[in-house]
């Protein structure tokens, strides 16, 4: 009995060998641990069409799927740090391109440069300078964007503004009048979810691009321009009476909980990323339409996710073929379908995306960029976590120089790093 | 000799929990009081020592501010009404009813239940309501009672919203107080009672003169329990609300969290860390002197 079983695993080894040989001498194996907080809707679709592209590729690459749950990413960012400080990087992970990957990442020397896979990839080519710009450091690429969002998007309820006989605002007296037409018909003008404290630093990004246009807006985070400037005081003033025709029960819904009012012909507008083009889908709400936030037109206020590559990572090679994944053709059309975004690269033929999402990537081509702030690409952590607690508390107690004294003290304290 | 290694061994048990206790804990704690010091406010480590700076900044900050005033409101809260309900319920439980056993363990259960738990169905339970659901939890069980003037924000109203987190808090550890409580009232002698009845007093002269009294012990002990619970509170919170419109929820913990592993400002996290336990300390010491009085 025992030597049967023995012989017979003799044999069976055998043959494993025999079958894995040629396998193990083309392609990859062992492991491969992507931390990334992608674990909801869109978002989790996004990341299974990637891992799918991976696994056919590299089937004898063990997946890790190491995703940490919680919005924004703030959970998962903690853990990321805690491994990355205590010398065990994951493979790779997932951060904003901009300032959050500049600044935490790059310069203090925890990933590697990526501009070798740039040039052999040639994505240098095929991404656009806007982002080229803000994954680059002293002449060196350093994380691989998958999708593009905008941040400046006015959404409004289309049947509200045929009955009304309204026109999207462009500009911020337009704005005001449309928002007082409404009022006096009982409908909620501008709506906001405040809960997870992060959505009012969102709407006040725009208010501030719309009221300094992009330079002078991008100045206010290179320290070009001071935060001092009247026009500053002026955006604070009109982001006080934008929260005058709110919902008043802003601070316990979320951007997609308020985002209900719109659904219900109950409330007119709201500014919100794009990734409501992907939320409105989901619920099959088709009524919908969209414009630049007032007095943006043009201007494109970008965000994007991206996958850096840690120095002392274990698995080189096999996050080497991910990221290749990641800014491939297929990859990025497969990622962004689902998570309703668009991709990084312009080369990629979109046509079977929603309308939205096309309008988005003409403007994603000809508009000035812009980085968002609130999502990481203008300044650094410690920055964005400062000025959306400003913004957070001013909803609720609208103190325009107690709020802008606060804006100058967290921008004197940062440039000087 | 013989005499040597009694004197030894048990030191040779006791070390290794000295030592790990020692490194664990108080090792980490004077760590974490030296970042304090420090200009770590980056993903980098920066061990330039800076002095009070960190502290200077932290008193300064807004957010700060409210979550001190928070923590008092909520302590303040928090403790009198577990005292107060925990000897309401033990002096209930202790008038030989039946089936006492049950009630018992009824009122301890809530204490069993991990703070994420509670927090979760908290935050169902005061959800202010919405246009598609209109009122529910708690808001709809006052309009269906007709008492629509108590219907309002809960957590979501800046005005109130610490206060909410505490009842969540009170419904957990009131339970345990009475637990506290029921143990003194049955740790007083029969005989004491009997002979100020017989000597003339009625039930509210026995609780006031003989009771209270002998009571008071167990209250200490029970108001730095929740004391610390209070100050280090952080899971209830960031299950049931997060910090609130205009940080009305907000505790130095949450604070502790955001700004260490959101804004990367680790030095300023470790003087949270430092103030945390100076305050908790606030309350132990006191303690931990009686006790040692008592002892000697």
């Amino acid at each position: 009995m025992l030597r049967k079983l023995l012989t017979a695993l003799v044999l069976v080894s055998m043959v494993a060998v025999f079958f894995a040989l040629p396998v193990l001498a083309e392609s990859l194996s062992g492991k491969v641990e992507v931390n990334s907080w992608w674990t909801a809707g869109g978002e989790a679709e996004g990341l299974n069409a990637l891992i799918k592209i991976y696994e056919s590729k590299y089937p004898d690459v063990e997946f890790i799927n190491a995703t940490v749950a919680g919005g924004a990413g703030t959970n998962a960012k903690a853990v990321f740090k805690t491994r990355m400080l205590g010398g065990d990087p994951p493979d790779t992970f997932q951060v904003h391109a901009g300032h959050e990957l500049i600044d935490t990442w790059v310069v203090p020397g925890y990933v590697q440069p990526l501009t070798d896979l740039y040039k052999s990839e040639g994505w240098t080519n095929s991404m656009p300078q806007g982002v080229l710009d803000i994954v680059s450091y002293q002449g060196d690429y350093w994380s691989v964007p998958v999708n593009i969002h905008r941040s400046n998007v006015l959404w409004f309820n289309k049947t509200i503004f045929t009955k009304y006989e309204i026109t999207p605002p462009s500009n911020f007296d337009q704005f005001f009048e449309v928002c007082d037409k409404l009022k006096a018909k009982g409908i909620v003008p501008f709506v906001m979810g405040t809960k997870e404290g992060w959505e009012a630093g969102h709407v006040f990004e725009s208010v501030l691009l719309g009221k300094l246009g992009a330079d002078d807006y991008k100045g206010l985070w290179t320290g070009e321009v001071k935060w001092s400037d009247p026009r500053v005081t002026d955006a604070l003033e009109t982001f006080a009476k934008i929260a005058s025709y709110l919902n008043t029960d802003h601070s316990a819904l979320t951007w997609d909980e308020a985002g209900q009012y719109l659904l219900k012909d109950k409330g007119a507008m709201m500014i919100m990323g794009d990734w409501t083009n992907g939320w409105f889908m989901s619920v099959g709400f088709e009524d919908y339409g969209w414009a630049p936030s007032p007095n943006t037109a043009g201007i494109f206020l970008a965000l994007s996710d991206s996958f850096a590559l840690p120095k002392g990572c274990k698995n080189q090679e096999n996050v080497v073929a991910w990221l290749k994944v990641l800014g491939s053709k297929e990859g990025q059309y497969g990622f962004n379908k689902a998570k309703g975004s668009i991709p990084a690269r312009t080369d990629v033929d979109i046509s079977d995306y929603n309308d939205y999402l096309k309008s988005a990537a003409k403007d994603w081509q000809k508009d000035a960029i812009s980085p968002s702030v609130v999502h990481g690409a203008a300044a650094s952590e410690g920055w964005s976590t400062e000025y959306k607690d400003i913004i957070s508390l001013f909803v609720s107690k609208p103190d325009v120089s107690y709020a802008q004294k606060a804006l100058i003290t967290a921008a004197e304290e940062y440039l000087k790093k | 000799m013989r005499l040597k290694r009694d004197k030894l061994m048990p030191i040779l048990f006791i070390m290794p929990s000295v030592i790990t206790v020692g490194v664990f804990v108080y090792g980490f704690i004077s760590w974490t009081g030296f970042i304090s010091f420090t200009k770590w406010n980056d993903v980098l480590p920066n061990y330039t020592l800076i002095g009070f700076e960190n502290y200077r900044k932290l008193f300064a900050n807004m957010r700060f501010q409210i979550d001190l005033r928070n923590t008092l409101v909520f302590t303040v809260i928090f403790v009198i009404s577990c005292l107060l309900i925990g000897l309401l319920l033990a002096i209930f439980l202790d008038q030989k009813i039946k089936s006492e056993g049950i009630f018992r363990n009824l009122f301890l259960l809530p204490m069993a239940i991990s703070f994420v738990v509670s927090g979760v169905i908290w935050r169902w339970l005061f959800n202010p309501g919405s246009i598609q659901l209109g009122n529910i939890g708690v808001n709809q069980l006052f309009e269906k009672l007709g008492l629509n003037f108590l219907t309002c924000g809960w957590y979501t109203d800046p005005k109130i919203g610490i206060i909410a987190v505490a009842i969540a808090a009170i419904w957990q550890f009131s339970g345990y107080t009475m637990a506290l409580y029921l143990a003194g009232l049955r740790g007083i002698p029969i005989e004491l009672r009997e002979a100020s009845a017989i000597d003339g007093a009625d039930k509210w002269q026995i609780f006031y003169y003989i009771i209270f009294p002998l009571l008071r012990p167990i209250t200490f002990g029970a108001i730095i329990i929740l004391g610390h619970i209070s100050l280090k509170i952080f899971d209830l919170v960031v299950a049931m609300t997060g910090s609130g419109p205009a940080f009305s929820c907000d505790v130095p913990a949450l604070f502790m969290y955001d700004t260490t592993f959101r804004g990367n400002h680790f030095a300023q996290g470790a003087s949270i860390a430092i103030i945390l336990l100076l305050l908790i300390s606030l309350l132990i010491i006191p303690y931990l002197i009686s006790t040692f009085r008592k002892e000697a």
